[in-house]
């Protein structure tokens, strides 16, 4: 870890050319994921060099674009939760903002890391996806449904790195993260459902987040029932050390029952 | 890297890449952050970069350059009174943390409820003697 060499560019222009040009390098924001697996020494390969993207005033801010609202990849979740513009018009990603670690976590942890990372677990990734969020980079705009392409995998070039995030603006989204305890807890199940559009986004349930689309389509017809029916057959869910495969599928059909109750009583 | 500790100028050698926590134990010899699991779970390394709360074994240290860090060994609150009065404290592991995030809450805060306490101090772990005596601390701060 001593060797690793730190960068830090000047503007996002500095740091799209040095992320292109430096071999082996890794990009830095908050540092909740990647600083702990580079003192574990747990990433292969092993980087030569970690650029800092933290600082950089392109990545901070959460502002209107348009119909949308954008939000800065190297934004903290602390950011999120105290932007009225959030709570205005994405209160379930202010939501589930607040369940991520507690302060201390929530002072570091960016939407950009959260996204890179691409853990199943990613607390905000089944909100992304209930929202049809854009993930926007250097280079283009991927739909976030398109974005996880496999365990820890994602649409991401070599040498491509995300600098925002859009959502559209008045969205129903509702939220619900199943852990161990309120606070500091990987999820076992996180869920988020839009009914209009129908979307229904769960993480922990498979090597990705993933949109139930089983579900989805049952839900679009108006039928509540069949998408808490036909969502088991949605995920891929596993045994390891949070939970099990047999209490996520049920835990799953109850929190999306609750959800789309929660929506039926308005 | 030059930052303030504590007020103080503060300069490291080294590469940026090192984690805040080991060069505060190690090359600047405050000891008073203690590593707890290394992987932002515990809290026990809480530090403040510009008065937020951070779990120091997360931050490189090239991310303070030009910041204000304050540790335990900077901090000077009527908690820390408290925390002797109401004998919220047994091993110390997680003391500094706890009461670096009481700060930080009681500083945005000043008459927070006990659910605040709880919530402002999610992120530190007691294993020896639960958080009773902690949270009634921070509460008899409260002004």
């Amino acid at each position: 870890m001593r060797d690793v060499t730190y960068l830090r560019p000047r503007d996002l222009k500095d740091a799209v050319q040095v992320y292109r040009t430096t071999p082996g390098c890794r990009l830095l924001a908050g540092g909740t994921d990647l600083m702990v697996m580079l003192h574990a020494r747990t990433l292969r390969p092993e980087p030569r060099a970690v650029i800092d993207l933290w600082s950089l005033p392109e990545l901070k801010g959460i502002r209107r674009v348009d119909d949308m609202l954008e939000i800065g990849a190297a934004e903290s979740y602390t950011g999120i939760i105290r932007s009225a513009l959030a709570q205005q018009h994405v209160p379930a990603l202010v939501a589930a903002a607040r369940t991520i670690g507690a302060a201390q976590i929530q002072n570091r942890g960016t939407l950009g890391g959260n996204l890179a990372n691409a853990s199943p677990a990613g607390d905000t990734l089944p909100v992304l996806l209930a929202y049809d969020a854009v993930v926007v980079t250097d280079r283009r705009a991927i739909p976030v449904d398109r974005f996880f392409t496999g365990y820890r995998k994602t649409a991401l070039q070599a040498d491509e790195l995300i600098t925002a995030v859009r959502l559209p603006l008045g969205r129903q989204v509702v939220f619900h993260k199943v852990g161990t305890r309120a606070a500091q807890a990987i999820s076992k199940v996180v869920m988020a459902v839009c009914r209009e559009p129908a979307r229904v986004a769960i993480g922990s349930v498979a090597e990705i987040p993933l949109r139930a689309t089983r579900a989805e389509a049952a839900l679009a017809n108006g039928d509540a029932a069949g998408a808490v029916a036909a969502v088991a057959g949605d995920i891929r869910p596993i045994d390891d050390v949070r939970s099990t495969a047999v209490y996520r599928r049920a835990v799953t059909q109850n929190v999306l029952a609750e959800l789309l109750d929660a929506f039926a009583r308005g | 890297m030059r930052f303030t500790l504590n007020g103080r100028d503060s300069s490291v050698e080294g590469s940026g890449s090192r984690r805040l926590l080991d060069v505060l134990r190690e090359d600047l010899r405050h000891t008073g952050t203690k590593e707890g699991c290394g992987e932002g779970e515990c809290g026990a390394c809480s530090v403040l970069i510009d008065g937020e709360v951070v779990n120091s074994c997360l931050v490189a240290v090239g991310q303070v350059e030009g910041r204000h860090v304050v540790t335990i060994e900077g901090l000077q609150s009527p908690l820390q009174q408290a925390f002797i009065e109401y004998g919220a404290a047994q091993c110390g592991i997680c003391t500094p943390g706890m009461l670096l995030a009481a700060h930080v809450l009681l500083q945005r805060t000043r008459r927070p409820s006990e659910d605040d306490v709880r919530e402002a101090l999610a992120g530190n772990l007691c294993r020896c003697t639960g958080y009773t005596k902690i949270i009634e601390a921070v509460l008899s701060c409260a002004t």
